[in-house]
């Protein structure tokens, strides 16, 4: 999947900071962090071989796991924690979170919008697990087992207590939504939503 | 690369205190460098040595006319590159190749220590080679690299001098012996012990060698470095320059024929009692007994960054040990990396040309240079 968050990732993140890329492949975004901006940045990649190709890079990236990893490393330990567009594909998004808002000052978490228009309409439609591009997989192979609504994530947070700061509504090339209308409906019309969390 | 002995008298002005509380005074560590330190001196490797390494980890080795044990990783434009690195690798304390060990004079008696060398720890090895670090100018590290019981020192030199070093790459190692580790060394040793030359340790004076049994725990150890996969794809049942069984106790097995020729060419380069010595050193390394509160505490606020790099059919030091390493050191939120080599050559993979490795290695110290500007 092509993570268009990166720009705006970028915009969030302050210089100088200690960040943490959890699902963080081939380190791509990592590297992006690092051309314009003076970052101290980690990466947490479940796949071997990814992980190794960051390291070939000289990206500090260990082998792990969102689920059973992250409770390793000790509360606040980073400016910045990133969970792009992986939220999804946890077993458990609510204590990823949790974990995700503990070791950080604050955390960045992406996910696709599963209650966009258009992937209402797919439903409602063709009557089947809607596929598109942020989500390609079929209902059978993705890897994608805890898909949300944007609505659904705030509650989430609210639940645990988690305050959103900031939130981009974004369309399906990643850019922020300038659309009036959003500002009520963005959980309908934003194909991805990205927020800055802190507890 | 040419190789020039060198060594450095040490602990001439104050003695090493080692681990068992005995000093060590005026010793020799013999090392060899590689490349040029810059002037700012900020350049310098240490390379550390596995328990039958040397100090001539690249170039040809004086003593086997055969090329350094590393030398397919140092070397100009090799993953560490002595056109742009100062590379240092010093016999280690006990060893047998010039640095101070149980077959060098005690200054002291002036006869041959044997036996009466005290006990030697991974510490007491790598505080000899801070000393020789210190001798040389070097205030500080840019990595100390080692696989095994050189990742043993690596591991122990962040402990003990994290101010001094701004990398370690610590391979195919763990953080501690396990019992099943020292039982392998225990046999190793009982080998040595129990063969009549060995005359309690009084062989050189008595002009004898203990070459079977150093042979022996060899051909062991020998086996523990490879996997079962390696030997194999490598021997299988193949039969030594035979057709058929030939129905004795003589050598039927290509894989018999290897281990004793890996025996006999340990011997004619390798001291009995530096064997005893430096699995002894081995097999006393648990550092996280070193601090209470373990690896946690110990690397506790370190300004280390760590590479550390494991080999999927390693049975020696498996993966899951670098693991603990690795999630200490997360928990302390140090700057780790961390790679699990995919390869079916056990152990000795790091002194095998693994690309993924070697391309680990050269990325991660590039990295470095980058950072520091050169």
């Amino acid at each position: 999947m092509n993570r268009l968050d990166f720009e705006i990732i970028k915009n969030v993140i302050k210089n100088d900071s200690r960040i943490l890329d959890v699902g963080c492949e081939n380190g791509e975004l990592l590297k992006f962090l690092d051309k314009g901006k003076t970052i101290d940045g980690r990466g947490l990649e479940i796949s071997q071989k990814n992980v190794n190709i960051c390291v070939k890079h000289g990206l500090s990236v260990v082998q792990g796991d969102a689920d059973k990893d992250l409770i390793s490393y000790p509360s606040k330990s980073f400016d910045f924690v990133i969970l792009s567009q992986t939220l999804q594909a946890t077993h458990s998004p609510e204590k990823v979170l949790n974990q995700l808002v503990r070791i950080s000052k604050r955390a960045i978490v992406s996910f696709p919008n599963f209650g966009s228009w258009l992937i209402r309409l797919k439903l409602l439609i063709n009557g089947v697990m809607p596929q598109s591009n942020s989500l390609p997989h079929t209902w059978y192979t993705t890897p994608n087992i805890h898909l949300c609504t944007i609505k659904d994530f705030k509650k989430l947070c609210e639940k645990n207590s988690i305050k959103i700061e900031q939130g981009f509504y974004l369309n399906k090339n990643g850019k922020e939504i300038n659309n009036p209308l959003n500002k009520h409906f963005n959980n309908f019309f934003s194909t991805s939503g990205l927020f800055v969390l802190k507890k | 690369m040419k190789n020039s002995k060198k060594s450095a008298l040490l602990g001439i002005k104050k003695p090493l205190k080692l681990d068992s509380g005995k000093n060590l005074k005026n010793f020799k560590i013999a090392y060899q460098t590689y490349g040029k330190l810059n002037k700012s001196k900020n350049n310098a490797i240490l390379i550390c040595h596995a328990l039958s390494g040397d100090q001539y980890a690249a170039g040809q080795n004086p003593t086997t006319k055969k090329p350094g044990w590393w030398s397919k990783a140092i070397g100009p434009n090799l993953p560490i590159d002595t056109n742009k690195f100062f590379v240092i690798c010093s016999n280690i304390l006990g060893g047998c190749l010039g640095s101070v060990g149980p077959k060098e004079l005690n200054p002291k008696t002036k006869k041959i220590y044997n036996m009466s060398f005290p006990v030697i720890t991974i510490r007491d090895m790598v505080n000899a080679q801070k000393m020789l670090i210190d001798e040389l100018g070097i205030k500080k590290l840019l990595s100390v690299i080692g696989g095994s019981a050189g990742g043993f020192q690596a591991l122990q030199w962040a402990a003990s001098y994290p101010e001094k070093i701004i990398t370690a790459i610590p391979i195919a190692t763990s953080f501690r012996h396990s019992a099943q580790n020292i039982a392998f060394h225990e046999v190793g040793r009982q080998a040595i012990m129990s063969d009549p030359d060995w005359c309690n340790g009084n062989y050189i004076d008595k002009k004898k060698k203990p070459e079977k049994g150093l042979s022996v725990a060899r051909m062991l150890a020998h086996i523990t470095y490879l996997s079962e996969e390696a030997f194999q794809r490598k021997f299988g049942r193949n039969l030594q320059n035979k057709l058929s069984l030939a129905y004795s106790f003589k050598t039927d097995f290509q894989v018999e024929s290897y281990l004793k020729h890996q025996g006999q060419t340990f011997v004619d380069r390798f001291d009995a009692n530096s064997y005893l010595y430096i699995t002894r050193a081995m097999d006393y390394f648990d550092l996280p007994s070193q601090k209470k509160g373990g690896l946690k505490n110990i690397y506790k606020n370190t300004p280390v960054k760590f590479c550390v790099i494991s080999f999927t059919s390693d049975w020696v030091y498996p993966t899951k040990y670098s693991k603990e390493i690795v999630d200490a050191l997360n928990a302390v939120g140090a700057n780790v990396s961390f790679v699990e080599i995919q390869t079916d050559k056990g152990h000795d993979a790091f002194l095998l040309d693994e690309k993924e490795f070697n391309e680990t290695v050269r990325g991660f110290l590039k990295a470095t240079a980058n950072r520091m500007g050169f």
